[in-house]
């Protein structure tokens, strides 16, 4: 019987093993990211609070000319396992913005300063603008790019970080820029991050490998929300149906010694 | 021999102890499961956004009302002018179906929060309007007063007065 | 075994209750007092298993399906909605995504399991046929869940292999046309296919009940193959089996939670979490991993008719398994040659799911082919002839001699 139930988890491991190998070739011949610590990572993971809010601050000052983040609401940076920015600080950073609402009673359509419960707005009004302004790409939404990529936090911090001057003979044409992490090594956006582009309220340096980490780390948060409760509650999950599989193991056990 | 048994009944009340742990930890279990099942059945998080609003009342002149939408239901908000407030508070008990002192229907007198659903059948009651110089619900004839209190009509009770607070002078949140 | 009931309502209700509806006595008679071999091993907890997610899969379907749009315009925020804004939507959504690969990773170990033991052969041919429907019809039903949440690959994933209707001469073109509800998917082919996955899961649950009857008038296989002799081989499925497979089950919740909780996306295609694009193809298309094998067998053959007909047929091949296989010996474990292809075949599967998720070329293509040539000379050429020439070892007297054997008398 031992056997038999080595033979079942190494056969579940195979199988694993295959399916994770799949997406890993997905990634064609652009360079592999560099293997990052991140602190929500494994199985005790949780969210830095503080890189949240720094993350959040380059998202804002940076990304969001380009960039929406059309999932995330105000609300979503006061709740639990986020920024956990205060509910006073959320409505004074979404007094920031400018939402349109109505119809009015006149049949106008209007404009007013966010609320709370308001996604974040977009930079353009729609997918075709914001091709137009940049010269036909079209800046995606980051609310969910740590999971629609196949590298994840590890690949989009590479990524912002990772932009480089065009290997010899490399033709660039205007409008394209090299990163060697890009499939295919040419991305439209330049070089988001320069140093010093932001500064930091809590006074961290704010180096270019700096504020990638920290949007990164914040875009993770943006991607799963849900994480340190997930987390927290897997944890618990796995203790318990490991006693609990120990438990029927041993009533198994009772129930079948009776047998001759 | 007396041994024997002994260890015989042990040997039971072990079994049984296991069993009873197996059981009791297989309905933590399912219990556990169970809550997320049912729980997500109430109110998300973005209806819960919605639950309770912020109504800037500074724009509102005195003899004028608005109509704010609150949890899917219109709420009547209105600055009473000094003359419907005498009106309201002038009234005895005994003229009204449902007996209640304007005081207890407002936090400050100028200002009346109402929801502006008919108590009788569920109606949109229309303002400045009705024998008593309130609400008047046209689909079957509830007359309300300027408390917003039922006078005439087959509506049992008083427009529901929400739950709200004063954030600051001239806003208030509803819910 | 279909014998005599012993079940013996005990109180007024249950006596009241069998008079008018024996329907307790029908759940005694299955589930509890039911006659089961003594000697299954833990393959066999597998049924078990998959009632199990066919359960949860259903539970949780039947929630998400609360919060779900089924519109192109709203799929993929309602989804998002569920992750972010639904009490435990998020738990909810990532059970069922791992729940279709949980269902499919204990499928393929039960089929395994009966082509290992000769679970197919006579009398339980019908039993191994409803056993092939209600894989189809899983099939069907991930194939269709899979474009709901409207990612880049659910559309074109579903526009690769309903293209492949096409294919079919002459009445191609309009049977493409008719499942889509359009010329190309969009959103009529969205809301059918909604409306089909909230259906095809209670057909699965008609055809299992259709299975767990056909198994039990034989009654269950074993792993020495030989048919049950007397009551000696037998012990009642409660507490023995019931016990057993809530054991096999907690265990297999293990990994279930660990991908749930732990890495809910590793299974999945992170394409998926780009809004769907009509105008954007994917670098690759590629299935989800249990479909992995037959795209393989598709993408190997270069006519495009062919492949499609060699992927159906992969698939049809198995309801003609019960006749291709000639040996008079049910189990492998008697059969050491058959052993041998029995592990080619299982590699084989595994180098065909891997080769699914490459790209159709080069070396990839060439091992696909060598891969789908074996997989139908397995049941084409080899099983009818090894029946034929194979030495089988002895098989024993009954299921209680291997036990017993050669030890003294208690």
């Amino acid at each position: 019987m031992m056997t038999r139930f080595a033979f079942k988890a190494v056969l579940g491991a195979a199988i694993m093993a295959l399916g994770l190998s799949a997406p890993a070739h997905a990634a064609g011949d652009a360079k592999a990211p560099a293997a990052m610590e991140w602190s929500f990572d494994g199985l005790f993971g949780t969210y830095d609070r503080d890189a949240l809010r720094r993350g959040f601050q380059v998202y804002k000052e940076v990304c969001a000319s380009c960039h929406s983040l059309n999932q995330i609401a105000f609300r979503n940076l006061s709740q639990a396992g986020g920024p956990e920015f205060s509910e006073a600080e959320v409505k004074a950073i979404a007094r920031e913005y400018i939402v349109e609402d109505g119809p009015d009673d006149y049949g106008d359509m209007y404009e007013r300063a966010a609320l709370p419960r308001d996604k974040f707005p977009s930079p353009y009004p729609h997918e075709n603008a914001a091709r137009a302004a940049n010269g036909g790409a079209y800046p995606p939404d980051l609310s969910l790019i740590n999971k629609a990529r196949g590298g994840g936090a590890d690949y989009v911090h590479a990524l912002l970080s990772g932009y480089e001057d065009a290997p010899e003979g490399v033709e660039m044409r205007p409008g394209l820029y090299y990163n060697p992490y890009m499939a295919g090594g040419k991305i439209a956006m330049p070089a988001p991050l320069l140093e010093e582009l932001v500064e930091y309220s809590d006074g961290t340096p704010a180096t270019v490998e700096q504020m990638s980490m920290d949007v990164t780390h914040f875009l993770n948060w943006t991607a799963e929300p849900e994480l340190e409760q997930r987390k927290r509650i897997g944890f618990m999950v796995l203790i318990y149906l490991t006693i609990f599989a120990g438990l029927m193991f041993f009533s198994m056990r009772k129930i079948w010694a009776d047998l001759h | 021999m007396a041994d024997e048994h002994n260890s015989a009944g042990d040997e039971t009340n072990r079994r049984d102890f296991l069993y009873l742990a197996t059981g009791a930890f297989a309905a933590i279990g399912a219990a556990n499961i169970a809550w997320p099942l049912i729980h997500q059945m109430n109110p998300d998080a973005s209806v819960k956004a919605l639950a309770s609003i912020e109504v800037d009342l500074a724009a509102i002149e005195t003899g004028q009302s608005i109509t704010v939408t609150w949890r899917g239901k219109p709420v009547f908000i209105r600055r009473r002018t000094e003359g419907e407030i005498a009106e309201a508070r002038s009234v005895a008990e005994t003229d009204m179906p449902d007996p209640q002192n304007d005081i207890d229907r407002v936090q400050k007198d100028e200002w009346l929060v109402m929801v502006g659903i008919c108590t009788h059948l569920g109606c949109v009651p229309l303002g400045q309007a009705g024998d008593f110089n309130g609400w008047f619900c046209p689909c079957h004839g509830s007359h309300y007063d300027t408390s917003g209190r039922i006078r005439k009509g087959p509506a049992p009770k008083n427009l529901e007065i929400p739950s709200y607070e004063f954030v600051g002078d001239s806003r208030i949140k509803i819910g | 075994m279909s014998g005599e009931s012993t079940y013996n309502p005990s109180n007024g209700f249950t006596k009241w209750m069998d008079s008018r509806l024996p329907i307790l006595r029908l759940a005694h008679d299955s589930f509890v007092d039911y006659p089961t071999p003594k000697n299954l091993n833990y393959w066999w907890t597998f049924g078990g298993i998959l009632t199990f997610c066919l359960v949860t899969q259903i539970i949780t379907g039947i929630i998400l399906a609360m919060h779900y749009t089924p519109h192109v315009d709203f799929a993929f925020n309602s989804v998002e909605h569920i992750m972010r804004n639904v009490n435990y939507g998020w738990l909810i959504r990532y059970i069922h995504a791992n729940g279709a690969s949980m269902f499919f990773l204990a499928v393929y170990i039960h089929i395994f399991r009966g082509l290992y033991y000769g679970s197919y052969k006579a009398p339980r041919e019908v039993l191994w046929i409803l056993g092939v429907i209600i894989y189809l019809l899983m099939m069907a039903a991930a194939f269709m869940g899979y474009v709901l949440p409207w990612g880049q690959m659910s559309l074109w994933g579903a526009t690769v292999i309903t293209n492949l209707f096409g294919a079919i001469p002459v009445v191609g073109e309009s049977v493409a046309i008719w499942l889509w509800g359009g010329y190309s998917i969009d959103n009529p082919t969205l809301n059918r296919f909604f409306s089909l996955h909230y259906l095809i899961p209670f057909l699965i649950l008609g055809v299992v009940i259709l299975h767990i009857w056909a198994l039990h008038v034989p009654g269950n296989n074993n792993p020495v193959g030989i048919s049950v002799k007397s009551k000696q081989d037998t012990v009642p499925f409660h507490p023995y089996y019931t016990v057993k497979d809530g054991f096999a089950l907690t265990v297999f919740l293990i990994l279930f939670a660990y991908f749930i909780f732990f890495a809910p996306n590793v299974l999945g295609h992170a394409d998926n979490y780009i809004q769907a694009n009509p105008l954007v193809t994917p670098a690759h298309i590629v299935p989800e991993w249990y479909l992995l094998p037959f795209y393989a067998i598709l993408r190997a053959v270069p006519d495009k008719l062919g492949g499609v007909a060699l992927m159906f047929g992969a698939i049809f091949i198995l309801f003609l398994l019960p006749w291709l296989d000639t040996s008079k010996v049910r189990s492998a474990r008697y059969r050491p040659l058959f052993r041998q292809f029995y592990a080619l075949l299982v590699l084989d599967c595994l180098l065909l799911g891997y080769l699914g998720a490459q790209p159709a070329e080069g070396i990839y293509i060439v091992l696909a082919r060598i891969g789908t040539i074996y997989y139908f000379a397995h049941f084409l050429v080899v099983l009818p002839v090894l029946g034929i020439v194979e030495k089988p070892k002895a098989v024993p007297e009954s299921i209680s001699e291997p036990v017993l054997g050669a030890q003294p008398a208690e």
